[in-house]
């Protein structure tokens, strides 16, 4: 589903982000990416939501070339990548209804689906009866399962988690993380990257570990060892 | 498709209008004083416009003719004139009718009114006076003039024709008109471009405090115009806002410098250019406004749109 083959990318002269990345994820996998800061994560993120483009290789997103896409197209190329960051990235003088709506929105969705799955994806994360707050009026945790609802409303392809549960405490980020296991049970590939041993522990799925922009470990039931 | 993304832009755009009150309110207010001066610039290219037409209306040409001069030879000039393409109009003045305006006018100036008496005899002579189509056409009737008074045997009928010695007067003042107006014009263009630049900036702060947001709607794979277009609405409603603001304002302050500067302004009253010309006064602030608010906006957002 997603592929890299041979990227690199290089920031200014010799700022390494990442260093000959070759990796594929297969549909309806659950990937943690692991690794320090600094490690290239964030980077790999960037180059699978066409933020960065690599300074070599190339990245495919089932058998299209995401570098080579149309500016145009990357916005409806996004709309299948549902994504949840650290900082929630919520936008504040929307309520938690306009929030998960204006993802429909800009997908160009009609207003009674809007009406109908908004409050639906809400249930999911158990956030319903704050579907009228503003997000300064949410806890961590809340806003943070906002962010998930809005991520999987219109029903992506993948979920990339980049350290969604960097902001939260043991017991939010448990129930992050079932979540995110809950919307892979259903068939949505997740793509979570994190530094939290225990997070990884408990998942017990496929882990790729980086250091330094290389993957220095790819296990398909793999444990956190930095 | 096209419909419901437009509703949901001009929806957006108005709640975030409302929604991010104080920053609207200083972009409007801002806006307001950039109208402000638009509106100066209206009125005061009205004012000297009015100003300049009624000095030029002021400009005739008078002729004199001597006082022996033959009623029929005078009529004869007069028709000959009146064929002129470059003439409006020429006004058989008596003179009769001119001792007895100037006796009118001197009522109370007995010095004048004695030195009259002493003179016995009307001492005025009949006179002509012509208005012209067009103020440039004044010169060819003068020159047609200088030579136009000889008569059959000779003799010139004409005295004197004032043109000539109204002339420089006339020149003066028209070029002192025009040369305010090209001033009052260069330091109006100037302070509009000023405040332009304030409102620019006013618009572009107020849509870097949302650069998160653009990038969040970046992230969920809106398209460009889908994020830019409630920017380009709140814009266009600081605009119109601050455009019916200005109009309120303008009434009042119309209303007060008409009533104390109307004869320093030769009769033009600002006041009545206002309502005389609501419509186009309406068109050209709100239009101002709708356009500066709307043009800036889409400009400050391209910043954040690019990559």
């Amino acid at each position: 589903m997603i592929k890299f083959d041979r990227v690199s990318k290089i920031y200014g002269d010799d700022s390494v982000a990442l260093d000959e990345v070759t990796l594929t994820i297969k549909p309806k996998e659950f990937v943690s990416v692991v690794g320090h800061s600094g490690a290239g994560k964030t980077t790999l993120v960037k180059m699978i939501l066409a933020e960065e483009k690599p300074t070599r290789g190339s990245i495919f997103f089932e058998s299209q070339d995401i570098q080579a896409m149309h500016p145009r197209d990357i916005p409806k190329y996004r709309r299948r990548i549902g994504t949840v960051f650290q900082d929630f990235r919520l936008i504040p003088n929307k309520t938690v209804f306009e929030n998960i709506a204006f993802a429909m929105e800009a997908a160009g969705r009609p207003d009674v689906d809007i009406e109908a799955d908004v409050p639906h994806v809400l249930e999911l994360v158990d956030l319903l009866p704050k579907i009228w707050n503003f997000p300064d009026e949410l806890s961590g945790g809340e806003a943070q399962r906002v962010a998930i609802a809005r991520a999987i409303v219109n029903q992506p392809d993948i979920i990339i988690a980049d350290e969604p549960t960097g902001n939260l405490d043991p017991i939010n980020t448990n129930d992050i993380i079932q979540i995110l296991k809950k919307i892979n049970d259903l068939g949505t590939t997740v793509i979570l990257t994190t530094h939290n041993k225990g997070v990884i522990d408990t998942l017990g799925g496929r882990v790729i570990t980086m250091d330094k922009g290389r993957i220095v470990r790819d296990d398909s039931k793999g444990m956190y060892s930095l | 498709m096209f419909w419901t993304n437009t509703k949901r832009v001009i929806r957006t755009g108005f709640v975030n209008f409302w929604r991010n009150g104080f920053v609207s309110l200083s972009a409007v207010l801002i806006m307001t004083v950039t109208l402000l001066v638009v509106g100066g610039l209206l009125f005061s290219n009205a004012l000297l416009q009015t100003t300049l037409a009624s000095v030029e209306n002021k400009i005739d040409i008078s002729v004199y003719f001597v006082g022996s001069a033959d009623q029929s030879d005078e009529s004869a000039l007069q028709n000959k004139i009146e064929a002129l393409p470059e003439v409006a109009s020429v006004q058989f003045v008596s003179a009769s009718d001119t001792l007895a305006d100037f006796t009118a006018r001197n009522q109370n100036d007995e010095t004048t009114l004695a030195a009259l008496d002493e003179v016995g005899a009307n001492p005025f002579g009949d006179s002509l006076a012509i208005t012209a189509k067009d103020p440039s056409e004044y010169q060819d009737i003068a020159t047609f003039l200088s030579s136009a008074g000889t008569i059959a045997d000779g003799t010139n009928i004409i005295d004197k024709v004032n043109y000539l010695e109204n002339k420089t007067a006339i020149d003066t003042l028209s070029n002192v008109i025009v040369g305010s107006r090209e001033i009052g014009l260069a330091i109006i263009l100037l302070l509009a471009f000023v405040s332009i630049i304030i409102v620019f900036n006013t618009i572009r702060l107020a849509i870097y405090i949302a650069k998160d947001e653009i990038a969040v709607m970046r992230l969920v794979g809106a398209s460009n115009w889908y994020i830019r277009g409630p920017f380009v609405i709140t814009g266009i409603m600081y605009g119109c806002v601050a455009g019916v603001i200005t109009l309120i304002i303008l009434y009042p302050l119309t209303l007060w410098i008409s009533s104390v500067s109307t004869t320093f302004f030769s009769g033009f009253s600002p006041f009545g250019y206002y309502l005389g010309d609501f419509a186009k006064i309406f068109l050209v602030i709100i239009g101002a406004g709708a356009f500066l608010g709307a043009f800036s906006s889409f400009l400050a957002v391209r910043k954040y749109l690019k990559e």
